[in-house]
């Protein structure tokens, strides 16, 4: 009851008070600005990587390798090949590894350990790697397995660092679905004398499974963009290659590279490598956002 | 313990060297129960089939340290309806529960005393829980088919889940969903899935879902709650249907249900048995005045 409503109109009480309008439409434009201002640099990014990325496109630019002939204004640089498919072949690599034992985990934590100190300890863990900068996992498989071995970069070693970095994502996304599995079911499977491995592999996971999916690719997109954990494990490249014990190409890098030459063609190019990137992402979003629609989890 | 007719509950009888000595349990119990009527090895027959007693003998439950349900000793007799009351929180549900062991999936939760299932503890170490779950089905509070799966797949669910049964199901899934009440509801839509049927039907799928593994008793935890007088009514139908094969446990909140449905009665306030009895005469003869003050609505 505002102390300026007049006790004589009895509606007056339920009306709303000038001031309070005020401050209604102040914080909605308020909130409605800063949606603005952060989708101001989104929208420069899209646009200036669509203007300057979209015109080196060719069917050339997909479907040839890097030359390295980026000294000469006329050169013929190459294409992007072996950089995109090598992204392709270590974050395949790494989701091989990286999805089965990250699931895994997840259902152990939701199904088993729930609030076992063990458990907690595995959570608290996960919670950190989920914040450790991308650059520490290449430079611990750098350390670990190329200078402590003495050896080369190489394609696997640039997907185990990828594999570091999807962990904590994969396990994360997949276990907060899981919890969200309601216990009725797991209770009325078990009810009906289901073995809990039966519980877990027919109602749990597939009433799951739409935002596992998500979560992985998620997980996938998020390694695909990554340049830190590549650069001092994968190496860099100019041939396509299939062979995962050896230097390999990946698009981050080569972006990193091109960015850094002086050649204006080559510059060029990592715009155009930019937009396959972003595009790469952009899709693996899309089909992450049509599979979680399905999700039945209310 | 490996009276024939339990003896497919324990765990250590195997079932490749002894075929004949675990006949299916439909004859077993006929057997034992009505010898004259058995046939020694009528192995598709499930009918005539009756529900197994069940007996609680100084049951206690614990969640950690509190204790919600203080030592009963209550009989279930087989192929009766007996309803459980009593006001909220007064270890109702977490009774039941321990019936088919359902209790200890709970988080630090035990039970303690023992749960005679006919002449079989079900507490027993040598007995195998999943096969104790076969034996009891369970319908709960909330409908809740499995969202995954159609309706024909829900009710199969039971026999792949617990029986690793493949093949041609549809003879049993049928049975289940006439038994239930349900089949002219969705003969024609099978393969919908189960979460499409309103409240009411899903319940009676869960019971067809339970029925399916064809077990001796079913307990029932508050399954109307979440459903309107018609879709209640239905299910009332359907418990007096079913207890000629099975032995029915009801949880409930509402008194005039357990009147509607029960045979017997037992009343229950803070964790301990107060009374139980024919349904009529807990009603309107109780023994103890608790019992008469919460039937009449003086509290809970």
């Amino acid at each position: 009851m505002s102390p300026q409503a007049p006790p004589s109109d009895h509606l007056a009480r339920f009306a709303v008070s000038p001031a309070r309008r005020r401050k209604d439409r102040f914080a909605r434009i308020a909130i409605q600005i800063a949606t603005l201002i952060a989708l101001v640099p989104l929208l420069l990014i899209v646009y200036y990587l669509l203007s300057k990325g979209l015109s080196s496109w060719s069917t050339d630019f997909f479907t040839t390798d890097p030359t390295g002939n980026t000294f000469f204004k006329n050169s013929n640089i190459g294409g992007i090949k072996s950089a995109l498919l090598g992204t392709i072949e270590m974050v395949a690599a790494a989701s091989l590894i990286a999805v089965p034992v990250g699931i895994g985990v997840a259902v152990w934590l939701v199904e088993y350990g729930r609030t076992s100190w063990f458990a907690q300890t595995v959570r608290f863990f996960v919670d950190v790697l989920t914040g450790v900068p991308s650059i520490v996992f290449g430079l611990f498989i750098y350390i670990a397995l190329i200078v402590g071995t003495g050896s080369s970069y190489a394609g696997y070693k640039g997907a185990l660092a990828l594999t570091l970095l999807m962990l904590p994502v994969v396990i994360r996304s997949a276990e907060v679905v899981l919890m969200l599995v309601p216990s009725g079911l797991r209770e009325s499977a078990l009810a009906l004398g289901a073995p809990r491995w039966k519980v877990i592999f027919s109602i749990v996971i597939p009433t799951a499974l739409p935002g596992m999916v998500t979560g992985v690719l998620l997980a996938i997109a998020r390694a695909a963009g990554e340049t830190a954990p590549l650069l001092f494990t994968a190496g860099a490249t100019l041939k396509t290659n299939f062979n995962l014990s050896e230097y390999m190409n990946s698009l981050p890098v080569q972006i990193y590279s091109d960015v850094t030459s002086p050649t204006a063609s080559v510059e060029q190019r990592a715009w155009g490598s930019a937009l396959a990137l972003v595009v790469m992402i952009l899709l693996l979003n899309l089909v992450a956002r049509l599979v979680s629609r399905r999700s039945r989890i209310a | 313990m490996t009276d024939p007719q339990t003896s497919r509950l324990v765990r250590d009888v195997d079932p490749e060297s002894t075929p004949e000595q675990v006949p299916p349990v439909g004859d077993a119990a006929a057997a034992t129960e009505a010898p004259t009527g058995a046939s020694p090895n009528g192995a598709g027959r499930r009918e005539p089939k009756t529900g197994f007693s069940v007996t609680l003998e100084g049951l206690r439950a614990f969640y950690g340290d509190a204790e919600q349900v203080k030592g009963i000793d209550l009989e279930f007799r087989a192929n009766e309806v007996t309803a459980i009351i009593g006001p909220s929180g007064c270890g109702k549900s977490t009774m039941v529960r321990c019936i088919n062991r359902m209790h200890e999936e709970i988080p630090g939760a035990r039970a303690e005393g023992r749960v005679m299932l006919d002449d079989l503890n079900v507490y027993d170490p040598s007995v195998d829980v999943v096969s104790v779950r076969r034996a009891i089905g369970m319908v709960f509070q909330k409908p809740n088919p499995f969202p995954t799966m159609s309706i024909y797949d829900n009710v199969a669910a039971g026999l792949r889940l617990s029986q690793g049964r493949r093949g041609n199901l549809r003879p049993r899934v049928e049975a289940a969903l006439r038994s239930a009440g349900l089949w002219s509801e969705v003969s024609d839509r099978l393969d919908e899935p189960g979460m499409g049927l309103s409240g009411g039907q899903q319940q009676r799928l869960c019971i067809a879902r339970s029925l399916a593994v064809d077990p001796e008793v079913i307990l029932m935890d508050e399954p109307c709650s979440a459903l309107d007088p018609i879709a209640t009514l239905k299910i009332e139908e359907l418990i007096g249907e079913l207890k000629e094969r099975v032995t029915i446990v009801i949880v409930t909140h509402n008194m005039q249900q357990a009147a509607r449905v029960a045979d017997r009665t037992a009343f229950m306030l803070d964790g301990q048995l107060v009374e139980v009895g024919p349904t009529n005469e807990v009603f309107t003869t109780p023994s103890d005045p608790r019992t008469e003050e919460y039937v009449t609505g003086k509290f809970g």
